[in-house]
């Protein structure tokens, strides 16, 4: 009863917070939405004092913030510029700040920012307008960004939270406290760490190989799960769009898919090119079946966690967006927006603790299933009967 | 489609720094918690184990007692049943004993009798014989005392011994 009790209070401060907090940065939401949809707007135009009102785009906003960019918007016309590295084998490595592009107003040392976000290479190597530039195509495509982005920059935060919360979990460990028993961070995490371990790891790849493949997937697990975490933080460190990002989900994906590879047994590699047991005839269809799983497994993997986690921002930035387009003059006005507003807010609350428990659910899923293909590939020739 | 397509940058850096922490958490992190927890489970484990190996000694230890204690009391049992055997066996040999001893008393005393009555009996008619011989002597003398009648008796007698 006590218990229920203080969770329905802790949940209505939430609601009571999130709604004083919506209605405070409504005028800064509304002035952050506007100068982006401006710029992208003048920029294609190439007026550069755009004073009307614009008609709101959610769409594109929605997609300008979970896809990456070269700044992190933090409020209004502040944002955080990072590190622009681009390599090119004709002009070398070439490192500047993002804040050198001016919002994709210029050009800067032959480089630009075109409207997608994407840097491109200009034939003028000075300092230009960016809209009277022109692209060299030739340069672009032979030129390598390596830029830290808002993603890169993210999962070097994360990064920094991993290694900040396990080293000194570890020490808990190794120090004079060794062999008692677990207290506060360290009993949390470590209770994480055995059901992962147990549960997940142990029962998918087995007593015997297991431990080999911890290290990994444990890894795997907190980082997919606090990245997961940290985009649900609508500001500043988290926000950022990074396991929803192809990129990121594709390089584990492949992580898993190489250790999958390496460490395939004989047992493993007979059932994908001749399975025991099946007459030959049928063999030639099912060999390419077996053959495209391999290669579909990690593929599904990407994906699953790339439109999940890319969904919950999408569905997230969506209610709140309901409120700009009702407050729109066209529309319904500010009333309506304020009208739309608690609806929005308790949609959003709902998705953010549905959002919560799918970040777990991801990390969890991604491992689990790692777990289970490596499993397959050590997996020994012990049970002759299923055959 | 921009949404979907791999970045270069990040794939780069995402690979890099990935790789990176995967070596970090190894070696400061997952090394030694791992070690830990599985050093610590085996001492649970080994607890938990002597822990019943304690309890099942002391069961068995019970058992021990409750053993010994039977055996004793079976002993005692034995004992007592021993002694009342003994008892037994002495009361019915001393039994047999008397019972023989009586008879053989019986017997001799029996046999004294007989022997006495024998003797008894030999005297009495050795007594007989001398009284019927006094008698006799007395009878033949008052028989004799005038000569006449003993002239009479040795013609009796004569008589005979000629018919002889």
């Amino acid at each position: 009863m006590k218990v229920s009790k203080l969770s329905l209070i802790s949940i209505i401060t939430f609601l009571a917070l999130t709604l004083v907090f919506s209605i405070s940065s409504k005028a800064q939401d509304s002035s952050a939405v506007q100068p982006q949809a401006v710029e992208a707007t003048s920029a294609e135009a190439g007026a550069v004092e755009p004073a009307h009102e614009e008609k709101l785009n959610a769409g594109k906003l929605i997609m300008e913030h979970i896809a990456d960019s070269h700044g992190w918007h933090l409020w209004g016309q502040t944002s955080i510029p990072l590190p622009v590295i681009v390599y090119n084998n004709q002009r070398g490595l070439t490192v500047f700040s993002s804040a050198r592009f001016e919002h994709g107003h210029k050009a800067y040392e032959g480089y630009l920012l075109n409207e997608a976000g994407k840097i491109e290479a200009v034939n003028e190597l000075g300092e230009v307008e960016a809209h009277t530039a022109t692209v060299n195509k030739d340069i672009t495509a032979a030129t390598y960004d390596i830029s830290i982005t808002k993603n890169v920059f993210s999962i070097f935060i994360t990064i920094a939270i991993l290694l900040l919360i396990f080293t000194s979990v570890a020490k808990r460990y190794t120090n004079k406290r060794k062999g008692m028993a677990p207290t506060g961070l360290q009993n949390a995490v470590e209770s994480i760490i055995i059901f992962m371990r147990d549960d997940v790891i142990k029962a998918s790849i087995g007593e015997k190989n297991y431990e080999k493949y911890l290290p990994y997937l444990l890894t795997l697990f907190f980082f997919i799960w606090t990245n997961n975490v940290l985009g649900l933080i609508p500001v500043f460190p988290g926000g950022a769009n990074v396991t929803g990002n192809i990129s990121v989900a594709l390089v584990l994906a492949v992580l898993t898919f190489i250790i999958t590879l390496v460490s395939g047994k004989k047992y493993y590699w007979q059932h994908v090119f001749a399975m025991p047991g099946v007459p030959k005839g049928v063999l030639l269809l099912l060999t390419p079946i077996e053959i495209l799983g391999v290669f579909l497994r990690p593929f599904v993997l990407m994906i699953r966690l790339f439109a999940n986690i890319t969904a919950g921002h999408i569905i997230a930035l969506s209610f709140f967006c309901l409120i700009f387009i009702f407050g729109q003059e066209t529309l319904y006005g500010t009333g309506g927006g304020l009208g739309v507003s608690p609806l929005s807010i308790v949609f959003t609350v709902f998705m953010g603790f549905l959002e919560l428990l799918v970040a777990f659910l991801q990390a969890y899923v991604f491992t689990l299933l790692s777990a289970i293909y490596i499993g397959a590939a050590v997996e020994e020739h012990h049970h002759e009967e299923h055959h | 489609m921009e949404l979907v397509k791999p970045d270069f940058g990040l794939v780069f850096w995402m690979t890099v720094s990935f790789l990176i922490v995967v070596f970090i958490l190894r070696k400061f992190a997952w090394g030694p918690i791992l070690t830990s927890l599985k050093e610590r489970e085996n001492s649970i484990n080994d607890a938990l184990n002597s822990a019943k190996k304690a309890k099942e000694e002391v069961s068995n230890m019970k058992a021990e007692n409750e053993r010994i204690l039977q055996e004793a009391r079976n002993e005692r049992d034995k004992m007592l049943k021993d002694a009342r055997d003994t008892k037994d066996a002495i009361v019915n040999e001393a039994r047999t004993k008397a019972q023989v001893e009586g008879d053989r008393i019986v017997t001799i005393a029996r046999e004294t009798i007989q022997n006495e009555k024998l003797a008894a009996i030999a005297e009495l008619k050795n007594q007989v014989a001398t009284l019927s011989i006094e008698i006799a002597e007395k009878v033949i003398r008052q028989q004799l005392a005038g000569d006449d009648k003993q002239k009479a008796l040795v013609n009796d007698l004569l008589k005979d011994v000629k018919l002889n």
